[in-house]
């Protein structure tokens, strides 16, 4: 008999089951007759811009009868996930990525170009420049973010350094515990952070053509490329030690939050955990350290729309239509305070000093790459500036990266 | 509750029949008719086919054969094992058997496809979704075109466009280019189309394949097609287009009309031209041994990948000697009667193995810290030993890592191993005089050992494949100088297959990768076989 009950029972439950996939596979009425349909829009976020997203999608389903239906990921998931699940039919239509995503999804062939029209003026022209990819957009950019000099002006006052020895004359002089501290990823490396002071030498990662665009062409060798690395060298662990590779990201905002360091190179996002213990920053422009302006490396965020969609129209004017208004970007920036592309937005944040600070640092930035060779460079040169900080010799060092990154990319 | 009154049930139970007959069947054959057995299996195989069938469907419906196959031939399998009279042993085995199928051999099978093919970054679709994505890269809006405001019309079962510009109501379709049939009641979207009937844009956003056609629809704005074409993007305006690529099926060519390149489809899966430059697009094709021979003869890879795999061997037998030695040598000493408090210190030990790898692996990371770890302020005296940055000494303090996370295991398995140990024969051998060492040598080793060998055998294989502790602490750093992909000093195979699938950075090469988690299944398959070959020996002792 108990075999029997049990029997039952997994009938019982797999009924149950049964009827549960049936009922979610029947198409829910939704909308008017006039407005759209049951078909639903789906949208990648990540969990900070979800709730942003949401308003506006909601004024969406209310306009036009047609759900969107959020999907929450992991900001980092977004790239691979994206490449990976369009060309399976099995992808969003919608997702939020950043500007050098761009490169590998048209190498993937899974991004589709977006008229923005009108809202185009309204966008800053370093975003739209970023979300164009051989004279096409394909995307809507949303919001800027770059890093920028960070100081404790309990230590070292409302003075803005213009070069790094003045920096360091500075802090030393403020008595601080450290000069700086500026994150490495640990034993990883983090070119990313110090690009600012790389391009004061004149070596950007890759030479720019007039109109703005990268090329292919590795722009880190030379004199320039040399005299950064020397730099490096000079200040890493092997000489005046301001540089180390014992700081990631988490020790970085330590010890900045506790006062034990007067300056360090940092983002917006990471405003929040600097200022944990109360010391009070400045946010401005990178200092120079080889003469040239310092020229961090700006990252535009927005949306991308998946080139096999199969509601195209319908993801081009939710993003052109509804997300372009002022209503909807404000949502965006109050969801998640990043430095806005739309002009009257930006107008608006402006009057806060750090937020100010990072336009600031922006306006001296240069768009980081985002062609496809750019995905071979990261590790080598991460490596190569981990070992000259350690006290490789610099010259030799970097001149082995530049080759190898050079034959990494064909 | 009162007893109820009466006798027990009247019906006397059915004569078994006795079991010693001979020529009895076994009783899976001894069914006859339809019992509640019979019933329950019936409903039961109604529900798995249910599901069958709603898998098989599915599957054709997304048009994967493969698996569409697969789970048809599985039914088939299961409807026959379950309604035979025979197959009994089958009918025990099936489950796991499709299991095993659904889960190694179909994920082994997948992974050994993706290793002949070059899916990677620029290589993830099909041949026909790479031209999709190069005509799109190659239609671009005409810098001068207004935006119009646009209807989407139908006459006759064609579909067209109605923009209005200047003042004039402009329709056409496909085949017939742009006229103008009338003027302009307003400046927005025309209403009124003489001669096309206005489709409401309900009708087409609510309907996919109509919604498509809109899409693809091109209304050419004369007859010239270098004037380009009306498009739409969302249904109520419109632009004017030019397509600068043109995709010929037959020459399987990708000429750009602009330039008079022509783009010959290669065997490489990528659109190349005469000079060597190609478009970006590509898609998967099969290469062959091309990963394979890549992983032995790409020098930028070999050096690295050499070194790796001979760290990944150092790495996982060091990962089971140390700790299985150090675990015997604590249960050997806490196994001693004359401790005092062993159950309180045998918990204790518990500890590290009770804590979860990643946490503790992050832990470490911030305790070997060269400046701020607490490892070099209490044990070092302040010096500054770079133990995350150095190739040796990374390798000695992920080992060193390991070693405590596992070996609280052994000291559990070999206590309970020890305890086991038959009193009577090592009271015998100390009689005839062995000594301690004589005793752990000839008796307590081997019969240990007789236990323990088959977990030292899943240790090891594990361990090769120890991702979580390598990727946690260090991400396989510190840098190989030169090495693609990040591979570094303290990477095992399983973390560079991580890197060169390059789910971090942009990257990608899930061709690359998957030959080389072929290549670790068949070390790590070799060496357990092998290994339990020779367990069979140690149980002489028994």
């Amino acid at each position: 008999m108990r075999k029997i009950g049990t029997g039952i029972v997994a009938i019982a439950a797999t009924t149950v089951l049964l009827a549960g996939c049936s009922g979610g596979s029947t198409p829910t009425e939704s909308g008017d007759a006039g407005g759209g349909s049951g078909s639903a829009l789906v949208v990648w976020t990540d969990a900070n811009r979800a709730p942003a997203i949401q308003a506006a999608a909601e004024a969406f389903t209310a306009e036009t009868g047609t759900e969107i239906e959020l999907v929450e990921k992991n900001f980092e998931d977004i790239r691979n996930d994206f490449i990976n699940q369009v060309p399976t039919g099995e992808g969003p239509d919608i997702t939020v990525g950043a500007h050098d995503f761009l490169g590998a999804f048209v190498a993937a062939g899974v991004v589709d170009t977006v008229d923005l029209g009108a809202a185009a003026d309204q966008i800053e022209q370093v975003a739209l420049d970023a979300f164009t990819y051989d004279g096409q957009v394909y995307g809507f950019p949303y919001a800027l973010e770059t890093i920028a000099l960070v100081q404790n002006t309990d230590l070292v006052g409302e003075t803005a350094p213009a070069t790094w020895d003045e920096m360091v004359a500075s802090a030393q002089a403020a008595g601080a515990e450290r000069s700086l501290v500026i994150n490495t990823a640990g034993q990883t490396g983090d070119a990313y952070t110090m690009y600012g002071f790389q391009t004061s030498f004149g070596a950007p990662v890759f030479v720019q053509d007039e109109s703005g665009s990268y090329t292919s062409e590795v722009g880190m060798g030379g004199a320039g490329g040399e005299a950064f690395a020397t730099w490096l060298g000079a200040h890493g662990e092997a000489g005046s030690g301001e540089i180390s590779t014992t700081i990631d990201y988490d020790t970085n905002n330590e010890l900045f939050a506790a006062g034990t360091a007067a300056y360090t190179v940092q983002g917006p996002w990471a405003i929040e955990a600097l200022t944990a213990e109360g010391v009070n920053v400045k946010v401005s422009p990178i200092p120079s350290a080889g003469g040239e302006t310092a020229a961090p490396f700006v990252g535009v965020q927005g949306f991308y729309v998946s080139s096999e969609s199969n509601n195209a129209l319908l993801a081009q004017e939710f993003l052109t239509t509804y997300l372009a208004t002022d209503d909807a970007q404000r949502a965006l920036y109050e969801a998640d305070p990043r430095l806005p592309a739309w002009k009257s937005v930006a107008e608006e944040v402006a009057s806060d000093p750090i937020i100010a600070g990072f336009l600031a640092s922006a306006a001296n930035g240069v768009p980081q790459p985002s062609i496809p060779e750019m995905g071979s460079v990261w590790d080598l040169w991460n490596a190569a500036q981990v070992q000259i900080i350690k006290g490789a010799d610099p010259v030799g060092t970097w001149n082995t990266m530049v080759t190898d990154v050079q034959a990494a990319i064909g | 509750m009162s007893v109820p009154q009466g006798t027990v049930s009247e019906s006397a139970p059915p004569p078994q029949t006795p079991l010693s007959a001979a020529g009895a069947e076994p009783h899976g054959r001894r069914w006859n008719g339809l019992g509640w057995g019979f019933l329950v299996k019936l409903l039961l195989m109604a529900v798995v086919n249910a599901f069958g069938l709603m898998g098989i469907f599915s599957a054709v419906q997304a048009e994967s054969w493969v698996i569409a196959t697969a789970a048809a031939v599985l039914l088939i399998a299961a409807d026959v094992v379950y309604f035979t009279k025979r197959a009994l042993p089958l009918k025990y085995l099936l489950p796991g058997l499709g299991f095993l199928l659904v889960f190694q051999v179909f994920i082994f099978g997948y992974t050994a496809y993706i290793a002949f093919t070059n899916y990677g970054a620029g290589h993830v679709g099909s041949q026909e979704q790479a031209v999709e994505a190069a005509l799109i890269q190659g239609e671009r809006r005409l810098d001068d075109s207004p935006t119009y405001p646009l209807a989407v019309v139908e006459r006759a079962g064609e579909y067209g466009f109605a923009i209005v510009d200047d003042g004039e109501i402009k329709a056409g379709s496909a085949e017939q280019p742009l006229e103008t049939v009338g003027d302009a009641a307003g400046s927005g979207v025309p209403t009124e189309v003489p001669g096309w009937n206005v489709v409401p844009r309900g009708t087409f956003l609510g309907d996919t394949t109509l919604q498509n056609t809109v899409v693809e629809l091109r209304v050419p704005v004369s007859d010239d097609p270098n004037d380009g074409s009306i498009r739409t993007r969302d249904g109520s305006s419109g632009a004017v287009y030019l397509s600068t690529l043109t995709w010929d099926a037959e020459a399987q060519t990708i000429t750009d009309t602009a330039t008079g390149t022509v783009y010959e489809a290669t065997d490489r899966g990528t659109f190349q031209a005469a000079d060597g430059s190609s478009l970006a697009t590509g898609w998967v094709v099969n290469v062959g041994f091309d990963n394979f021979l890549t992983l032995f003869t790409d020098p930028a890879l070999l050096e690295p990948l050499g070194l790796v795999t001979l760290w990944t061997f150092v790495w996982a037998a060091l990962s089971v000697i140390v700790p299985f030695a150090m675990g015997l040598l604590f249960a050997l000493i806490f196994n001693d009667p004359r401790v005092k408090g062993r159950k309180i210190l045998r918990t204790l030990f518990i500890l590290p193995y009770a804590f979860p790898a990643f946490m503790s692996a992050l832990l470490f990371r911030g305790m070997f810290n060269a400046e701020f770890g607490v490892i070099n302020e209490f044990f070092f005296g302040g010096a500054n030993i770079d133990w995350l940055g150095d190739p040796w000494l990374a390798r000695f303090a992920v080992l060193f890592v390991n070693v405590w996370l596992t070996y609280p295991y052994y000291f559990l398995v070999c206590t309970g191993a020890l305890q086991a140990l038959p009193a009577d024969t090592l009271e015998a051998a100390s009689i005839d005089g062995a000594g301690r060492v004589r005793q752990m040598r000839s008796i307590i080793l081997p019969l240990v050992l007789v236990a323990t060998a088959p977990l030292l055998i899943s240790s090891f294989a594990f361990s090769f494949n120890n991702f979580t502790v390598i990727y946690m602490f260090n991400s396989g750093g510190p840098a190989i100088p030169g090495a693609p992909y990040a591979l570094g000093a303290t990477d095992i195979l399983i973390s560079a297959i991580y890197d060169i699938s390059g789910v971090s950075g942009g990257a990608a090469d899930y061709g690359l990768a998957s030959a080389l988690s072929i290549l670790v299944f068949i070390v790590v398959g070799l060496i357990s076989a092998l290994a339990f070959r020779q367990t069979r020996k140690l149980e002489e002792y028994q």
